[in-house]
């Protein structure tokens, strides 16, 4: 007999969780189908070398939206939280540090400006993170859509004169000149460029960059922090969400594809056979997996078809993990420095220097790099006196010339090993064992196409009204009751929750009739 | 000591023009020039015995029609004749022609990819869509959209109201033109590499920006939306050379009474008490009036002319920042004879087209890395064209005059001056380039005229050579330009107005940014004003 | 090295040399690349040749593109708004497609030559649009313009000709259908279809025996009234059989560049070419959507009173003071009917069939402008459709 849901949600990645966990306070019949043998997806802590665990996707928490925990009554217990950020110094040596709110470690100028500037962001921040919390109204839209737009507007022109022409100016511009404008210090210049940038198909040079820094800070949310046992722990927190209000989320249950009869969803067939009945599907996959893959381009109308099959979603983003039998002694650089965000990001125009590149399909000779060694703060995720080392390296296009061939990962893993020994002496010596995850890796391991954390480039043509594509920027897509919930939605990737969220309130207005 | 109701600074195209249209309003006018010949980027001169360069702009289509009608410019001896098409080099020998006629077009783009030729429709009416809610701005102010003042809350609503005409889909996809890079744009249209290449060429030029780099397709439309004789999108030759353009605007500036001035540089804007009162000239002369309008760039008009005391620091601030940096240089050559392009037969009517060397959309992104590098491209964007092939008046029969715009070149060589064996390396390239195409051009030059984004600054004054009078990009555009708040010609000191590039629309031979600014100028004087409205819907 | 160069002018057909000798008025124009005639010798009497005897049109500029693989059938009924599952091998469909937004991109004849093996024969080139379209089909999309010359050989006489010529099979042929039959050695299509709305047929042939068979075509003809006929002639003959023409009538959707200036199919008078049993078609949600809260334009037959054709004419709903409600595209005095006849698009909230609207016609005598304002009647159906056009056998008229 086939099982019917009220909605089925294809992956049990945060996304799918949290929306699954909304549906279900709703009162709906919910089921969580999750390829693999653990939830999370991209946020999931597991072992790569004998003992050694580490957040093997996303490694730190910093955007996980307010409303969402509250919704859900999550709050994932920290290992640490309130990390600073350090840009690392060649040979080690005094770093530049900087928070949410402060910058030491350079000049007096430099101090006043950022926290000027951080005051400023924060303030930008926040107010696109009102936008990239709602469901984006639609231009022309019905009056309610209309009464959405206006207080969007409304809001942006409360600013302030000031404020408001500073902000419309800015989030066009790239950060590369932003961060000229205010700052003196070259390395901190250079992590605020690396911020704007990780994820992306960006340079700091390219415009709209200030923006995706903006999305980064993301809002409201808590300061940097590291969940205890990695963020594995933030998917378990939303699993148990999930499974208290009643949702079924059934983990080695891959779908095979999503069922179309008589041009709507019915239902979802499992790469068994089975299938399971629902007029709702949300897919937590990303756009293009979900339109190719799982429903098939021919079921949709074919300038949809041609829109999803223009989303960007190429990653740059490899993921290095280290297996390490004690921290290196680096000068300069305490136990306690050890474990914040370390940042690989000599110079603005190094970090552009490094996007090059990729631009014609070949890796960065001299990588940029977010460094996190969780191991300092969380002893479960090695033995004793031991350590893991998890780092964002970029750039590493997907589309490597050539393939991602053992051949070229071993020569990238060599110049990305070379990279951290110049910033970090004497961590070589400390390696038992390593991991290189590039983007074709992550595709395979995550299911995301492109390998793109995002899982479609977080640029603005992509971004705010037109997430991922037209067509399905509200959640909905052209076909009937499928549903994307995913980083590919509305706002876009990281952890957030927000996109299974509002994806999930999307569908709770619609069944209200509002 | 002399007095005038106004003063313009500058007699390039746009200070021509608002000269001219405030001397129809009346108004006593005199416009001061630096340079002992008018024009500033729209000049013809004579560099090489009897050859005419059109040294800085060489083509027009921006120029915009109803300012062509309102000023008499055919009268005053302007002449405009459209050309057509361009051509892409391939390395492999082969080529890429985009032909005027829209049938041979098809055909040789279809050569090269039919679903391509086919693709071009799609693309050219989304394109033009793009295009004509922009034409419809360019003879307005940008309204603000910070302001509660019942004149931009209607401007905003008359963008509202273009906007709200398109349907949802066509609004969204407004939205993502605007923000996508070039060729991210052209890969949703076209698959064959040159054709994007070819394409993309617009998307970069004279910009500081790669055809990667977001905001870039915007800038297709600074190229596309011109017209000559209601063909939008034609380009033509102005008569004589782009001073034609230049001498009509005095004439007609003359015509009216307005007097003009050479050799007479501004030492000082003269302020008191956040009035502006004159200038002071280079000569120590100083000349009054009440209105003063600066077609010099924003940075040159506030960090160079007028003192810093007088203006208000947020301001001088983002002056300061404003983003002017040179990205484009030029050599124009005078030609023995017509270059023969083996790889054309040799009736083509390409020969009478833009010519271009770069195949591919990595060695165009590649030109922009040398850049941000700090030097010039090694393989540079080149957009060649030999207006003597139209137009025989500029050159000695049988001789020819070429202009080759390039992109990328540098203000300044990793940040320091160039040298006489870089400017002539840098030339090199260039010809080097064409040579590969063209095994007889090296052979027919006589003479080699260098200009690189510092030599443009030296001579005509903008800021780093930037031939837009600052970057074309979304934080300086629209009531972003040149800085926000002070997007309407007006400035921090009344009675100073700018009326250049560095406003709205932006650069470009267009004179739109000069009439403009005569309109707001003449609002406050409360006079009539003769500045005309878009002819509209085309 | 220059023999890269594509061709410079027109192009011609592989009927070129006939049509040159038949010419003698050397009026010219270009069509999709080709030069075509306008007339041979005079377009009044061609027109003639459409109503009473058989009239030669050379289309092979058409543009045409073959649809073949495994999921050739479901991808055709994808592609447009009708049902293409009902057409069977050796059937010819007239059919619309649209973007999403249930605007036409364009019309066109569809052919189903076998099983999996699809003609598509079009006004406008569509291969971006089709290749687009073919995402998810096992289907092989393949332009063949050049690479299959076209006839339309149409009017009374059409059957009797193509009889003399041996080819009197084809007077099975029912409207909208197709066969194959050999024709020097090599096989050849002829449809009973046309552009004109009278008895006619149309050849598909490959471009080697074209001259050849244009030969044995008039040899065969000259008996029968056979001529060559230009584009004014056919113009015509569309007109008053009321087909519609793109960028004439309506706009290819794909071309449109102000907002509101393409045409769904409920709005060009094809509701009976939409089938909403289809689960799933290009255009499917807005036009259901459309069907729901309503059309904006509405195609209208019109048939106004006296004779000075309505061309480029505004539409009123009343002959004076009234507001306009729409504008005229083809219009045309209607030899055949005796009609003052037109083609034109309304405002949806008016023209229903027997309704009177009015029409500002401006016409010259002696280089004098008059203005007129006429009454029109919006009739349902073409001003011109015979029995003829119908009957099979046909009659040897």
């Amino acid at each position: 007999m086939t099982e019917r849901f009220d909605a089925v949600i294809v992956g049990a990645g945060h996304n799918g969780l949290a929306a699954a966990a909304t549906l279900a306070k709703a009162g709906q019949r919910v089921v969580v189908l999750e390829a693999a043998a653990q939830v999370g997806g991209a946020s999931v802590t597991r072992e790569f070398a004998e003992g050694y665990v580490v957040s093997a996707g996303a490694q730190w928490l910093y955007q996980l939206q307010p409303a969402v925990k509250k919704a859900l009554g999550i709050d994932p217990p920290l290992a640490a939280g309130r990390l600073d950020t350090l840009v690392l110094a060649e040979g080690g040596g005094e770093p530049v540090r900087y928070s949410a709110a402060r910058a030491e470690g350079v000049g007096e100028a430099d101090r006043r400006a950022y926290a000027v500037w951080a005051k400023r962001m924060r303030r930008f921040s926040r107010l696109l993170w009102r936008w990239l919390n709602r469901v984006p109204p639609r231009p022309g839209g019905e009056s309610r859509d209309s009464r959405r737009l206006l207080r969007m507007a409304v809001g942006t022109r409360l600013l302030g004169k000031r404020d408001m022409r500073e902000f419309l100016r800015l989030i066009g511009a790239n950060v590369y000149d932003d961060v000229h404008e205010c700052f003196a210090s070259e390395a901190l210049r250079a992590g605020l460029c690396l911020d704007a940038v990780l994820g992306s198909h960006a340079g700091p040079r390219s415009p709209n960059t200030v923006m995706t820094s903006l999305y980064r800070r993301g809002g409201d949310a808590d300061p940097l922090a590291l969940p205890a046992g990695g963020m594995g722990a933030v998917a378990n927190a939303m699993l148990k969400a999930a499974r208290d209000t009643g949702a079924d989320v059934r983990t080695g249950s891959r779908v095979g594809r999503i069922v179309v009869a008589n041009g709507r969803v019915t239902g979802v067939e499992l790469a068994g056979g089975d299938t399971i009945a629902s007029y709702t599907v949300l897919s937590n996959a990303d756009p293009k997996r979900t339109v190719f893959d799982l429903v098939g381009a021919r079921n949709f109308e074919a300038g949809f078809v041609r829109r999803a099959a223009n989303i960007r979603a190429a990653g740059n983003a490899a993921k290095l993990h280290l297996a390490l039998d004690g921290l290196p002694d680096v000068p300069g650089l305490d136990t306690g420095d050890l474990g914040q965000r370390l940042l690989i990001a000599p110079s603005p125009d190094a970090v552009e220097r490094a996007f090059n590149p990729a631009k014609y399909g070949e890796f960065s000779a001299e990588p940029v790099m977010d460094v996190s060694i969780p191991s300092v703060h969380d002893e479960t995720l090695a033995p004793e006196g031991s350590h893991v080392l998890s780092a964002i390296v970029q750039y590493a296009p997907y589309a490597l010339n050539g393939g991602w061939s053992n051949a070229a990962k071993e020569r990238f893993l060599e110049t990305c090993l070379v990279t951290l020994e110049r910033y970090l002496p004497g961590l070589r010596a400390r390696i038992v064992e390593g991991e290189l995850l590039t983007p074709v890796d992550l595709e395979r391991e995550f299911g995301m196409t492109g390998g793109h954390w995002h899982h479609a480039e977080l640029a603005p043509d992509q971004f705010l009204f037109t997430r991922p594509a037209v067509g399905a920027e509200r959640y909905g897509t052209p076909l009937d009751g499928l549903w994307l919930c995913g980083a590919g939605a509305h706002p876009g990737g990281g952890v957030t929750g927000a996109a299974g969220y509002n994806a999930a309130r999307s569908i709770i207005d619609r069944d209200a009739g509002r | 000591m002399t007095r005038y109701d106004a003063l313009v600074l500058g007699a390039g195209h746009n200070g021509l023009t608002t000269a001219a249209f405030l001397a129809q309003a009346g108004l006593s006018v005199l416009c001061l020039e630096k340079n002992d010949y008018i024009g500033g980027a729209a000049v013809s001169r004579k560099l090489y015995k009897d050859w005419t360069y059109s040294n800085c702009s060489y083509v027009c289509s921006l120029l915009r029609p109803e300012i062509y009608r309102q000023l008499n410019l055919a009268k005053h001896g302007l002449q405009v004749t459209p050309f057509g098409g361009s051509v892409t080099f391939m390395e492999n020998g082969d080529y890429f022609g985009s032909y005027h006629d829209p049938v041979v077009a098809y055909r040789e783009m279809a050569r090269h990819s039919r679903r391509d030729a086919d693709a071009y429709t799609r693309y050219r009416a989304d394109t033009r869509r793009q295009s004509r809610l922009i034409r419809e701005f360019l003879l307005t102010t940008p309204p603000d959209p910070t302001s509660w003042r019942p004149r931009d809350l209607i401007g905003l609503l008359g963008i509202g109201r273009s906007f709200a005409a398109l349907s949802e889909e066509q609004m969204l996809d407004t939205y993502r033109f605007w923000t996508l890079s070039v060729a991210d744009y052209l890969n949703e249209y076209f698959e064959t590499d040159v054709i994007k290449a070819a394409l993309s060429g617009s998307g970069i030029i004279g910009t500081a920006l790669g055809i990667y780099s977001p905001g870039t397709a915007y800038v297709l439309l600074h190229h596309y939306m011109g017209d000559v004789d209601g063909n939008v999108g034609t380009w033509g030759y102005a008569r004589g050379g782009m001073g034609a353009v230049s001498n009509a605007l005095a004439g007609a500036f003359r015509e009216h009474g307005g007097e003009l001035r050479t050799e007479a540089g501004i030492e000082r804007i003269l302020t008191k008490k956040g009035r502006v009162t004159g200038v002071a000239l280079d000569s120590g002369e100083e000349i009054e009036a009440s209105t003063v309008v600066s077609a010099m760039d924003v940075k040159r008009t506030f960090l160079d002319c007028v003192e810093p005391e007088a203006l208000p620091s947020a301001f001088l601030e983002r002056v300061r920042h404003f983003k002017s940096r040179g990205s484009s240089g030029k050599l124009n050559i005078a030609l023995d004879g017509l270059p023969e392009f083996p790889a054309l037969p040799k009736d083509s009517p390409l020969y009478y087209s833009d010519m271009h060397f770069v195949d591919s959309m990595a060695r165009m992104e590649r030109a922009y890395d040398d850049w941000k590098d700090g030097t010039w491209s090694k393989d540079p964007y080149v957009d060649m064209v030999i207006p003597t092939l139209v137009d025989p008046t500029m050159a000695p029969p049988g001789k020819h005059f070429m202009s080759c715009f390039v992109q990328y070149c540098p203000h300044r060589l990793e940040g320091r001056d160039w040298t006489r064996a870089e400017r002539e390396a840098f030339a090199q390239t260039v010809i080097d380039q064409i040579a590969n195409y063209s095994p007889n051009f090296k052979d027919l030059i006589l003479h080699v005229e260098i200009r690189t984004p510092a030599d443009i600054e030296a001579e005509i004054g903008i800021t780093e050579g930037n031939i837009f009078h600052g970057e074309l990009t979304m934080d300086q555009l629209l009531f972003n330009r040149p800085v926000p708040g002070y997007a309407q010609y007006r400035t921090p000191v009344r009675g100073l107005y700018l009326c250049g590039s560095s406003t709205h629309p932006g650069g470009g031979v267009m004179a739109a940014p000069g009439a403009n600014a005569a309109r707001e100028i003449l609002a406050d004087l409360r006079r009539p004003s003769s500045v005309p409205e878009s002819f509209g819907d085309d | 090295m220059s023999g890269r160069q594509v061709a410079q002018g027109r192009l011609v057909t592989p009927f070129y040399s006939r049509q040159r000798e038949l010419d003698t008025v050397n009026r010219w124009h270009e069509w999709k690349g080709y030069t075509v005639a306008d007339e041979f010798y005079c377009s009044e009497l061609e027109y003639f040749a459409i109503r009473n005897a058989t009239a030669v049109f050379d289309l092979t500029p058409m543009t045409k593109y073959r649809i073949s693989g495994p999921d050739a059938p479901a991808y055709v009924d994808r592609l447009v708004t009708r049902d293409m599952t009902r057409v069977p091998v050796g059937r010819v469909a007239y059919a619309v497609w649209c973007n999403d937004s249930g605007q036409v991109i364009d019309d066109g004849t569809i052919f189903r030559l076998g099983e999996l093996d699809y003609r598509l024969c079009s006004q406008e080139r569509h291969l971006d649009w089709l290749l687009t379209s073919a995402a998810g089909f096992d289907v092989d999309v393949a332009h063949e313009t050049a690479d299959v010359a076209a006839l339309a050989i149409q009017g009374p006489t059409s059957y009797a000709t193509l009889d003399r010529m041996g080819l009197s099979a084809v007077g099975h042929l029912k409207p909208f259908n197709l066969m194959e039959v050999d024709f020097a050695g090599t096989s050849i299509v002829i449809s009973r279809t046309g552009f004109t709305g009278d008895l006619g047929y149309e050849v598909w042939l490959p471009p080697q025996v074209a001259e050849r068979f244009w030969d044995e075509l008039f040899a065969a003809g000259r008996l029968t009234g056979i001529r060559a006929i230009g584009t004014d002639a056919l113009e015509l003959a569309r007109i008053e059989a009321g087909y519609l023409m793109a960028d004439i009538d309506f706009l290819p959707a794909d071309t449109a560049i102000r907002p509101g200036r393409t045409r769904s199919p409920l709005e060009l008078g094809m509701e009976w070419l939409v089938d909403f049993g289809k689960p799933m078609f290009n255009g499917r949600r807005a036009l259901a959507d459309e069907l729901r809260k309503g059309s904006r334009w509405r195609l209208v037959r019109l048939d106004i009173e006296g004779n000075k054709p309505a061309k480029d004419a505004y539409i009123f709903a009343k002959p004076k003071g009234g507001e306009q409600i729409g504008f005229v595209t083809s219009a045309a005095w209607s030899p055949v009917c005796k009609q003052n006849v037109a083609l034109g698009t309304v405002n949806a909230r008016y023209g229903a069939v027997g309704d009177s609207l009015w029409v500002d016609i401006y016409y010259q005598r002696e280089l004098h402008w008059t203005r007129k304002m006429a009454r029109a009647t919006v009739v349902d159906g073409p001003f011109w459709d015979p029995p003829r056009r119908r009957a099979t056998p046909p009659g040897p008229y």
